[in-house]
């Protein structure tokens, strides 16, 4: 059993952070790399990439926002209760190196994925701009965060109800046009990935992204998570999940999340139905 | 042939009662559903009490066969189970999914004139008899040695090393990747041919030997090797299985529809999604379904996709029904419940709608040619001969190979060109000092009984080493 230590609810409540008592991961853990849980018994095993690990007290963060029934049932957990089953460190662990100057682009809960990849990119030497987004300024994230783990934090929602009114992209452009970028990491929707995956091709910049398929086992034994990186089949559990984002099939990615849609639907109208009831 | 002379031996075994075919196609209940007391007597008094038994010698863990049998027809189940115990910690599982026809049962010499012994039938017999009237008397354990072993895995190769281990007397603990223990006997192997309650009672003895079971730890991941050695372990013994599927890497592929057997097996047996939405993992249900393949993975995909109540599924396989690699027994059951054969048939290409949805698959039909390398006669497309199977669903079990997640961490033991782990044939040893390794991740995917008997040969060098020293 896993027990939750600290629970904070982010962005209009929607957004759900969980610090988890899980001292064998916390220790091994690096950025990039994602965990398994399973809340219960019945549960089932749902990817999430770290947030943030602290391996002298023995804990990892998770950050996810409540889209199904079981992230409901994550977020339903209070602190002191346990999850089942967490797995991991899974997945590489991001390549750090100092390349120079380099943006980080974070769109909804990416940004979270998003922040121990910028401190460690920062922490190598990079000068590291940050770009986050979100629909409406009160589902962005983390801004503290990341000012403090990049050297300059742009902000940008898609209503313009705070920062920069429109995409991250926008910005990205913008700084991409000044000519200095050197590496583009993004994470966040497939659309926004996709995006600024088309927009950095066009300027020649290496850009790295984490992708987040359907996964089962993690471990690479069952290959429910392939995805076509420059037309080979790759397994984002243990290839990945950060590849060429200008090698991704991302049209395939979004066909292949929407393998379960009806499922899913089903099941969190079926538990939130259970849960009203009591 | 003396020991036959004077005794008198009917050529028939007892049948083993099943569901109807009907009713069991479209449940997950067990097929066979096991002898009564008096079934497993009579049976028990066919057996000849051979003074060199080859039943014996076609055991890989060398079951005192004769032993066990003489006990159940004298009625002492306690002492039958104790006398299996002593070379098999997993009988209950051995007892249904071994395929005894080529083991001990082949090698019976009542089934020179007639049907053999039904030895596997009757360990089943023992077992369940065991779980369900428990007399609790464990088998005696060695003083212990001070010696702390790793077992990594929990597959078939891997409890049998814990078993083997810790009546020896040494500290032992097994490390399992996922969040239940049982490796293939758990997320492989469907409830209706090996019920998980039954997999679970089975680790639980080794557990109440002694034995520490460590799940969700991915050694590799979580812990490396050098870590568990650093760690004070004397001794480690790698038993992860050939766990990464394999595709035919053919277009298409990555189409919604299209699931590993890996993946279609967890889901419906690890994760119960056959229980879908009791438990939270959905699993597709397909109306038209299509399995690539011929082994006892293929059969298990197929009669569970019936289960969750396709229409129709077929079994598609390149070469004829003399090479399927299946146990004949598990082609019949298939039969039995309506899974039709496309013998002689290669798929080439996938086909999907503008969602990305499987819709069909076109294939080609093939002939037997000269024999290749295998000693298998080669298939040969025959020209101009495509068509098209329409499905919904394609479940590939075409093999596994060796999974890197481990191998990889571990630079300083050899591998051959697969990624399989090179170990000592007899002992298991591998190149790096105080690991051990077998079952699929050092042959490729074979048996259970063959991964048990791996797990037999290298716990007893093992031991060797941990008490020498050497």
């Amino acid at each position: 059993m896993f027990k939750i230590v600290k629970r904070e609810e982010m962005a209009e409540g929607t957004v759900i952070l969980n610090e988890i008592d899980a001292p064998l991961i916390a220790k091994k853990a690096k950025p990039g790399q994602f965990v398994i849980l399973k809340a219960n018994e019945e549960g089932e095993r749902i990817p999430l990439t770290m947030a943030d690990t602290d391996p002298v007290k023995g804990t990892i963060t998770i950050i996810y926002m409540v889209v199904g029934k079981s992230t409901a049932l994550f977020r339903d957990l209070k602190v002191g209760d346990s999850y089942q089953d967490v797995i991991g460190p899974l997945g590489k662990a991001t390549h750090l190196e100092k390349v120079g100057k380099v943006a980080c682009v974070g769109g909804g809960t990416g940004v979270a994925v998003l922040h121990p990849i910028t401190r460690g990119l920062k922490q190598v030497g990079n000068d590291v701009l940050c770009i986050i987004g979100a629909r409406n300024k009160g589902l962005l994230m983390m801004e503290e965060q990341m000012k403090a783990a990049s050297n300059d934090l742009r902000v940008c929602t898609d209503d313009g109800s705070y920062g920069h009114h429109g995409f991250v992209t926008d910005v990205l452009k913008e700084a991409l046009q000044a000519g200095d970028i050197k590496l583009v990491v993004a994470i966040g929707p497939v659309p926004m990935m996709k995006a600024v995956s088309n927009l950095t091709k066009e300027f020649n910049v290496e850009t790295i992204v984490s992708l987040n398929p359907i996964m089962v086992d993690g471990t690479g034994m069952c290959g429910g998570c392939r995805v076509s990186i420059g037309g080979e089949t790759k397994f984002a559990c243990v290839d990945g999940p950060e590849f060429d984002g200008h090698k991704v099939d991302y049209d395939e990615l979004i066909l292949r999340l929407r393998a379960y849609q009806e499922d899913e639907k089903k099941c969190l109208q079926d538990y939130c139905t259970i849960r009203d009831a009591k | 042939m003396a020991e036959t002379a004077d005794k008198k031996v009917t050529n028939t075994r007892q049948p083993m009662p099943e569901q109807d075919p009907k009713v069991r196609a479209r449940n997950f209940l067990e097929v066979p559903t096991g002898y009564t007391m008096k079934m497993a007597q009579e049976e028990a008094a066919r057996c000849l009490q051979c003074k060199k038994p080859g039943c014996v010698s076609g055991c890989p863990v060398g079951v005192d066969i004769p032993g066990f049998i003489d006990l159940i027809a004298h009625g002492d189940m306690t002492g039958a189970i104790r006398n299996l115990w002593t070379k098999n910690a997993l009988p209950a599982v051995c007892g249904r999914v071994c395929p005894q026809e080529i083991q001990c049962e082949g090698k019976c010499i009542v089934g020179k004139k007639g049907e053999p012994v039904a030895i596997g039938n009757l360990e089943r017999f023992c077992a369940d008899y065991e779980r369900e009237h428990g007399t609790g008397e464990l088998p005696p354990k060695a003083a212990p040695t001070g010696k702390k072993v790793a077992v990594v895995g929990s597959g078939p190769s891997g409890l049998t090393v814990a078993g083997d281990l810790i009546t020896k007397g040494h500290d032992v603990t097994i490390f399992e990747a996922f969040h239940k223990p049982g490796g293939v006997l758990v997320y492989g192997i469907p409830e209706f041919r090996l019920p998980k309650a039954i997999v679970a009672q089975e680790v639980n003895f080794l557990a109440r030997l002694g034995v520490n079971v460590q799940c969700n730890a991915v050694v590799g991941r979580t812990v490396s090797l050098d870590e568990l050695l650093e760690e004070g372990y004397d001794a480690i013994y790698v038993g992860v299985g050939a766990g990464l599927p394999r595709f035919m890497n053919i277009p298409g592929e990555n189409l919604v529809g299209i699931l590993s057997a890996n993946e279609y097996l967890t889901r419906a047996n690890l994760m119960k999604a056959y229980l879908y939405p009791k438990v939270d993992t959905p699993i597709p249900i397909g109306k038209n379904v299509v399995v690539l393949g011929a082994g006892n993975v293929a059969m298990d995909s197929a009669r569970t996709a019936m289960r969750l109540g396709a229409e129709s599924v077929k079994i598609v396989y390149r070469r004829s029904r003399e090479e399927m690699p299946a146990r004949k027994a598990e082609i019949h059951h298939a039969e039995e419940e309506g899974i039709e054969l496309f013998l002689l048939t290669n798929p080439t290409k996938y086909l999907g709608d503008k969602d990305g949805r499987l819709t069909g698959m076109e294939c080609l039909r093939m002939e037997l040619g000269e024999p290749d390398a295998s000693g298998r006669r080669r298939p040969v497309a025959i020209k101009g001969s495509e068509f098209e199977i329409a499905c919904d669903l394609c479940i590939v079990a075409v093999g596994s190979g060796a999974n890197p997640l481990l191998t990889s961490e571990t630079p300083d033991m050899q591998l051959n060109k697969w990624g399989n782990i090179v170990a000592d044939p007899k002992t298991g040893k591998t190149t790096k000092k105080a690991v051990w390794a077998g079952g699929d991740i050092v042959t490729g995917a074979a048996t259970v009984i063959l991964a048990m008997g791996a797990g037999r040969d290298a716990a007893n060098s093992m031991h060797e080493y941990l008490t020498l020293g050497w």
